[in-house]
């Protein structure tokens, strides 16, 4: 499904993926850990398409096209989503007329017909249930207000109602409570399915109890170092990451 | 220096000829216009060295002198005010001006709301009307050159009245087009009067042709006697020829909650005048608009707001969204008397540049001669937010409409502060402007 080949990237001159290869097929569940800095949400952050990067070298392709090519909202209609580690809050857009304006917009995009208003609301209301989000928060400017583990849902409501073929959730367990990483969790495994993938950033490996993963790959100096089974998440989680910066050092 | 002659321009001395040859047929008293006019023929148009006009030249963009326009044929102006969009969606009793002209056939003179009386300017000016006499309520306005203009050239307008006590719930719907091939210039004069405990909401909307470079002058001026509650909406929608000028000025008296919202899309030239004036004690007034600018269109906000009583509170929100090589001009003085002690004054001036030729001027300034007051002024200037345009992106939303629900949410911001949250119609019909013009940009 999603093929990263040699991907060297730069922003204002320093340089922080320094020729990174990551395969993830159909229907897997890859984890990326890493330390700090070691590049994991510039990795995110280039797959979605945020421009103050600079790609020098490398691909990206998702089911045999080149998203480097794409822009941010073309990328999301071939299939990516991600996450966001902190999601904006923008004063003055209800979250509805933005969640209609981006659901329509890739429906648009894919030719197929909008959603009807009481179609739409229904979807919403069936979404934001499942993952505990009260009615209320959908009647708010987006995310303004929010607490961190609200916004957080919202992002997996946004994700489970545009269906993306490819998620990348950025440390969404990063400020959230037990209870709220659970209901994130549910969220998300809600949404596994063969033909949707998944890259989980995380510094711990607490969010792999909850969304089980096929693959997790450590992450260090701008490329992945180690790729393993789940079972390399708990070795890290016992030996730290100092192994690895020591030979990002080296 | 002093002494010396100033020598008209061209335009000016079509003025004059223009004002020579009106006086004798303009109703009402042919002094009080010669005194109006004798001011504007001291200082002339006014030009970029002239402070209050700075950012507006009007010496150099006029180029002509449009002649004061007739009235119109009765089937046209109800064609041209059929064909006017604003406010569609209100339930309101209408005072329909074309050409500067009322048009009572397609007016509600006859189903005005109870307590609500009024005649035509131009009636009142040839009648002598006692209510004239509230006319000119702030002096700041009187010294004006645009306004001295209006006094000398007036002819047509309304004149109300809001009965004490009256609660009026239809809205009043000031309707004013402008029509024709040929450019003409109108004056005309409003006079509301809201009597103690009253309460109104006035709609006032404009329209005129793209592309003729149409000159309209309007004033409308609103005594607001004690305990009143008043709520002004503007839309201009002036056609991208046209050089208008409006004046509004708001005479406050205490106790009085006052709030007026202007939303101005792509003008020609657009200097847009408020004068407030808190005179009574405990009043609240808000000052609001959203300008969107494109191509070489000019739009300037001109703010006078006077604290003389004190106690009040006053709010100023602009916003100005600037494409093309637009110019914004946003000039706020706030001034607060050495009585106005406990005056609550906050303004703030914010635009958004969506291209590279746009410019914006902001102006505010505040002359406080009160210890103890609580006053504010800011002015921002920038780009639309790039992690927010991604984040919009990031969700399959297209650049240009990632933009346009930026743009709306930042213009809304006034809208959302001036009209009651219960009101959808009209947050609709306001809102309504800035999404024709952002459909319009595409």
């Amino acid at each position: 499904m999603l093929e990263i080949k040699n991907l060297v990237v730069e922003i204002e001159g320093n340089r922080i993926l320094n020729g990174l290869d990551l395969t993830i097929n159909n229907g897997e569940i890859a984890a990326i850990m890493g330390p700090n800095g070691s590049g994991k949400s510039t990795l995110s952050y280039v797959i979605a398409g945020k421009d103050e990067y600079e790609v020098l070298d490398g691909e990206i392709i998702l089911d045999g096209q080149n998203v480097l090519e794409m822009d941010p909202a073309e990328r999301a209609v071939a299939g990516v989503f991600l996450a966001f580690q902190y999601p904006l809050e923008i004063p003055g857009v209800a979250t509805m007329t933005f969640l209609k304006a981006a659901l329509n917009a890739q429906r648009k995009a894919r030719g197929e017909a909008e959603l009807t208003t009481p179609d739409f609301i229904k979807r919403v209301n069936e979404a934001a249930q499942k993952l505990a989000i009260p009615k209320e928060m959908l009647k708010r400017a987006l995310n303004v207000g929010f607490s961190g583990g609200e916004k957080k849902r919202m992002e997996i409501l946004q994700m489970a109602l545009l269906e993306p073929r490819f998620c990348i959730l950025d440390e969404t367990d990063s400020g959230l409570d037990i209870d709220a990483l659970r209901i994130a969790a549910e969220g998300v495994n809600a949404l596994r399915s063969p033909d949707r993938s998944f890259l989980v950033i995380t510094h711990y490996q607490r969010l792999l109890n909850y969304i089980v993963p096929d693959s997790v790959h450590v992450m260090a100096g701008g490329k992945i170092v180690k790729s393993g089974g789940k079972e390399l998440a708990l070795e890290l989680e016992a030996n730290g990451y100092a192994d690895y910066k020591a030979q990002e050092a080296a | 220096m002093a002494d010396m002659e100033r020598i008209n321009t061209p335009v000016e001395t079509a003025i004059a000829e223009h004002f020579a040859g009106a006086k004798a047929v303009l109703p009402g008293d042919a002094g009080a216009r010669e005194t109006a006019f004798a001011r504007f023929a001291e200082a002339g148009l006014p030009h970029r060295r002239v402070e209050e006009w700075k950012y507006t030249d009007l010496r150099s963009v006029m180029r002509e002198a449009a002649p004061l326009a007739p009235a119109l044929a009765d089937d046209d102006a109800v064609a041209a005010l059929e064909a006017s969009p604003w406010f569609a969606g209100i339930e309101a009793a209408r005072i329909a001006i074309a050409n500067g002209h009322v048009v009572a056939s397609a007016s509600d003179f006859a189903d005005l709301p109870e307590g609500v009386s009024l005649e035509t300017t131009a009636q009142a000016l040839a009648s002598g009307h006692p209510d004239l006499a509230a006319l000119g309520a702030i002096p700041e306005a009187s010294e004006n050159i645009a306004y001295a203009l209006n006094s000398a050239f007036m002819s047509d307008g309304v004149v109300i009245r809001v009965a004490a006590g009256t609660k009026v719930e239809t809205p009043l719907h000031l309707r004013f087009v402008i029509t024709g091939d040929s450019a003409v210039a109108t004056a005309t004069r409003t006079l509301v009067i809201v009597e103690k405990g009253a309460s109104v909401t006035l709609l006032e909307s404009h329209d005129s042709a793209d592309d003729v470079a149409h000159q309209p002058n309007n004033v409308v001026e609103i005594v607001a006697e004690d305990e009143t509650e008043i709520a002004h909406f503007r839309i201009d929608g002036h056609g991208s020829g046209a050089q208008a000028l409006s004046t509004l000025t708001a005479h406050l008296g205490a106790h009085v909650a006052f709030d007026t919202l202007n939303m101005i899309a792509r003008p020609g030239l657009v200097r847009h005048q408020v004068f407030m004036t808190f005179a009574g004690e405990h009043s609240k007034g808000g000052v609001r608009g959203a300008t969107m600018l494109g191509e070489r269109q000019h739009a300037d906000t001109t703010l006078f707001v006077n604290h003389v009583a004190p106690h009040c509170e006053s709010r100023e929100l602009f916003k100005t969204a600037l494409d093309g090589n637009a110019t914004g001009v946003f000039q706020g003085r706030i001034a607060v008397a050495k009585e106005a002690q406990k005056t609550d004054g906050q303004m703030m001036s914010a635009a958004v540049l969506l291209s590279d030729g746009a410019t914006m001027n902001n102006k505010p300034e505040l002359e406080i001669f009160a210890d103890d007051v609580l006053c504010a002024h800011g002015a921002t200037c920038g780009e639309l937010d790039d992690d927010l345009l991604f984040y919009l992106m990031a969700r399959g939303i297209p650049r240009p409409e990632a933009e346009a629900l930026l743009i709306e949410s930042f213009l809304g911001e006034t809208v959302e502060e001036a009209v009651d949250e219960t009101d959808e119609a009209m947050r609709e019909a306001l809102m309504g402007v800035a999404r024709t013009w952002l459909a319009a940009r595409g």
